[in-house]
């Protein structure tokens, strides 16, 4: 396979042809903020947290789904780049009701971590306050879609390693909702063999185990890779994610 | 010509609030209200919630008393589970709302109502705070802050955090005492025990100082509520509901307090957002009751830690032949005595070995389809009640603070204060008259936040306003 050289930040790099902008970033330890993004998971570019500048071209590309060229120029963290990133957390948070002083994953949640990192002190938009379901159907975990991002880590963790396929999304726009089995209440559920792969992927509250209180769900986002690599390659290997 | 003075917003309280005060053509006073005018909805908005999320999201009503609010809805959730939680669970959660006693009490006494007491009522209003305090009496001052410091390090050694910790949790606690932690607050206790000491001295002091003013500082008979141990003891975490008439009768005593709802009604008034709770049959507004300090030492037939139960002696002495003691002046001792036995039974609690046990949580899913929880918090007996689907889904939920149900007597306490103490014939409120009428309202520390379960912050006013709504005079802080 080809190998081509490009630039990230200044720096030149060298990338088999094929692999993401992200994938080179993150072997080469330069971070470029994520949330759809699951490493194990088919990319989606969903979230547009990882977006960059490319050097002759005014528009922004996701770099978990943008592939480099020979000599392309990369930016990673522009001052563009962190108002546009800010905007899309205010965005997130704005859209749904996410209440971090009450919320289970308080202290170990992706969407927390990354308003930390994108400075969000205020969100400027006003917010929606959208009425929102909560589905505590299932005996063991809980689907509260006020804290969903629809990052659809859930979806496809579901249906691409469990192979269950039991969630969805309906709707449009700003009115779309994680639903199980077609809409139905996620604990009638036929397909779902209550693994807890979704809940441990999800980056958010929104899914999580019944009974945790306050900060209470710690989850464990990096063992899909794991089973991805075993299943694919037949290889055990853990991979931390600090040294990714 | 009748007029209103308003004091708004009122000062040294935990909330928001206002105090009108009514006269007639004659300039007497004729009526006195206590207005909260703070909203904010927590009964409504946790409608849709998980039943385990509650002693999390309950606990963000009050920053002063978050602990009072975490016990009583995990309370309120182990009732739903139908468990019975561990040995452990109940001690470590037993020290906990006697280590929020502690520093609310401190609080109260210290940093809001000390200023009136060993500065004057008449002080300068710019120094009659904490500060002015400090300036005044640094030492005394000081241990005060310590011991409320004492309380707050208990909680944060519990719960990982001094306010608003999710520690308690339906079925039990979440992590065990740390048993390094246990000799560390275990040497806190003779300095403790010291500053309350020192705080009944001071408090004596003033009874004697002003012996003329405290007869009218909410004097009136009315019933007292309260938990007592099943042996008819002090209690604070557990117990069942008394009920003392202002003649020392116990009218009803052994009440679950889980079917609180039998005995207890909520009035409404159009001009205040904190609710009138009262006692059922004798119907609003004579179903008046006060709950907190006074009520609890006040219905209890012991105490059962050595120093507080020999205070309590003493503080039962002051009410003559009548069998309780009924001025709310006394809110201020009875909360003393509560810091002794405070620290005295935290000293008891870690002593004892069970405390250090690790079977800590009880699991269970939905058993009941509703359940009440009952402790006292600091400013007297506070209910949980949330009715769940099969889920745990919040379907309803009532909170009766402690607070609201002193709401009654604290509107006849302002009243009294300020027909004794204002002559509306002058037609000029002097600043210690509105300080003293506040003052009334400091004996109940009430905490406003928690008894609207509403929002706001809080500074004085007080208007003089005639019949035709002319402001006549207006104090403003």
């Amino acid at each position: 396979m080809a190998v081509i050289t490009f630039i990230i930040d200044d720096e030149q790099y060298s990338a088999q042809e094929g692999v993401t902008i992200l994938q080179v970033a993150r072997d080469n330890k330069i971070h470029i903020p994520t949330l759809c993004y699951l490493d194990g998971l088919s990319t989606l570019g969903a979230c547009r947290l990882c977006v960059v500048e490319i050097e002759g071209s005014p528009k922004l590309f996701p770099a978990c789904t943008t592939k480099p060229t020979e000599n392309m120029v990369v930016r990673t963290n522009t001052e563009k780049l962190k108002k546009y990133r800010r905007i899309i957390v205010e965005l997130l948070a704005s859209e749904g009701n996410h209440q971090c002083a009450v919320c289970v994953v308080n202290g170990h949640c992706q969407l927390q971590d990354l308003a930390y990192e994108v400075g969000l002190d205020h969100v400027r938009f006003p917010y929606l306050f959208p009425k929102k379901s909560l589905d505590a159907t299932h005996k063991d975990f809980v689907m509260d879609r006020n804290r969903c991002v629809l990052c659809t880590r859930c979806v496809r963790v579901c249906h691409e390693v469990e192979g269950a396929h039991v969630w969805d999304i309906s709707g449009r726009g700003i009115h779309c909702e994680i639903i199980a089995d077609l809409n139905q209440p996620w604990g009638t559920s036929a397909n779902c063999t209550s693994c807890g792969k979704c809940v441990s992927v999800c980056p958010t509250g929104a899914l999580f185990e019944k009974g945790a209180s306050v900060g209470e769900m710690q989850k464990e986002h990096d063992f899909i890779k794991f089973i991805v690599t075993a299943r694919n390659k037949h290889e055990w290997v853990h991979i931390a994610p600090e040294d990714e | 010509m009748s007029k209103t003075i308003t004091l708004a917003p009122v000062t040294r309280i935990e909330g928001h609030a206002k105090i009108t005060i009514q006269l007639d053509d004659n300039n007497d006073v004729i009526d006195a209200r206590f207005h909260v005018n703070e909203f904010r909805g927590f009964e409504k908005f946790t409608e849709g919630r998980l039943l385990w999320e509650m002693p999390g999201i309950t606990s963000r009503i009050c920053g002063i008393c978050p602990a009072s609010h975490l016990l009583t809805s995990a309370k309120a959730g182990d009732d739903i589970l139908a468990v019975e939680i561990p040995e452990t669970a109940e001690k470590l959660r037993r020290l906990l709302t006697l280590a929020q006693w502690l520093q609310s009490h401190a609080l109260s006494f210290f940093h809001l109502s000390a200023p009136d007491f060993l500065l004057g009522f008449d002080s300068n209003p710019a120094t009659r705070n904490v500060f002015g305090l400090i300036a005044a009496d640094k030492e005394f001052t000081k241990r005060g802050i310590r011991l409320r410091k004492y309380g707050q390090e208990i909680i944060e050694i519990l719960g990982g955090r001094r306010i608003h910790t999710p520690w308690t949790v339906p079925g039990g606690v979440r992590e065990p005492l740390d048993p390094t932690k246990k000799d560390y607050m275990l040497g806190w206790i003779p300095e403790a025990k010291e500053t309350v000491g020192l705080a009944l001295d001071a408090l004596k002091k003033i009874h004697k100082k002003y012996a003329k003013e405290i007869p009218e500082f909410g004097n009136f008979r009315s019933l007292l509520v309260g938990l007592v141990s099943k042996d008819g003891g002090l209690e604070y975490y557990d117990g069942l509901l008394r009920i003392k008439d202002g003649n020392g009768n116990t009218i009803a005593d052994k009440l679950d307090p889980r079917k609180y709802f039998e005995y207890f009604g909520e009035a409404v008034e159009p001009w205040s957002y904190l609710k009138f709770p009262y006692y059922k049959p004798l119907d609003y507004p004579d179903g008046m009751y006060r709950v907190g300090p006074l009520a609890r030492v006040n219905i209890c037939d012991y105490i059962e830690t050595p120093m507080a139960e020999a205070e309590r002696k003493v503080f039962k002495a002051l009410s003559g032949n009548v069998g309780v003691v009924n001025n709310s002046f006394y809110y201020h001792y009875a909360r003393c005595i509560e810091m002794l036995f405070a620290v005295e039974k935290i000293e008891m609690l870690l002593k004892d070995p069970a405390l250090l046990g690790t079977n800590i949580r009880a699991q269970a899913s939905v058993n009941r389809p509703e359940g009440v929880g009952c402790t006292e918090a600091p400013r007297g007996v506070l209910f949980h009640h949330y009715k769940v689907n099969k889920d745990g889904v919040i379907l309803k939920a009532n909170l009766i603070i402690a607070t609201a149900q002193n709401n009654i007597a604290m509107n006849r306490t302002v009243r009294q204060i300020a027909a004794h103490f204002i002559d509306g014939k002058k037609g000029k409120i002097t600043e210690g008259i509105l300080n003293r009428v506040e003052a009334g309202i400091r004996c109940y520390d009430p905490c406003l936040s928690c008894s609207t379960h509403a929002l706001g912050q809080m500074p004085l006013h007080i208007e003089l306003v005639s019949a035709s709504g002319e402001v006549l005079d207006e104090v403003q802080r």
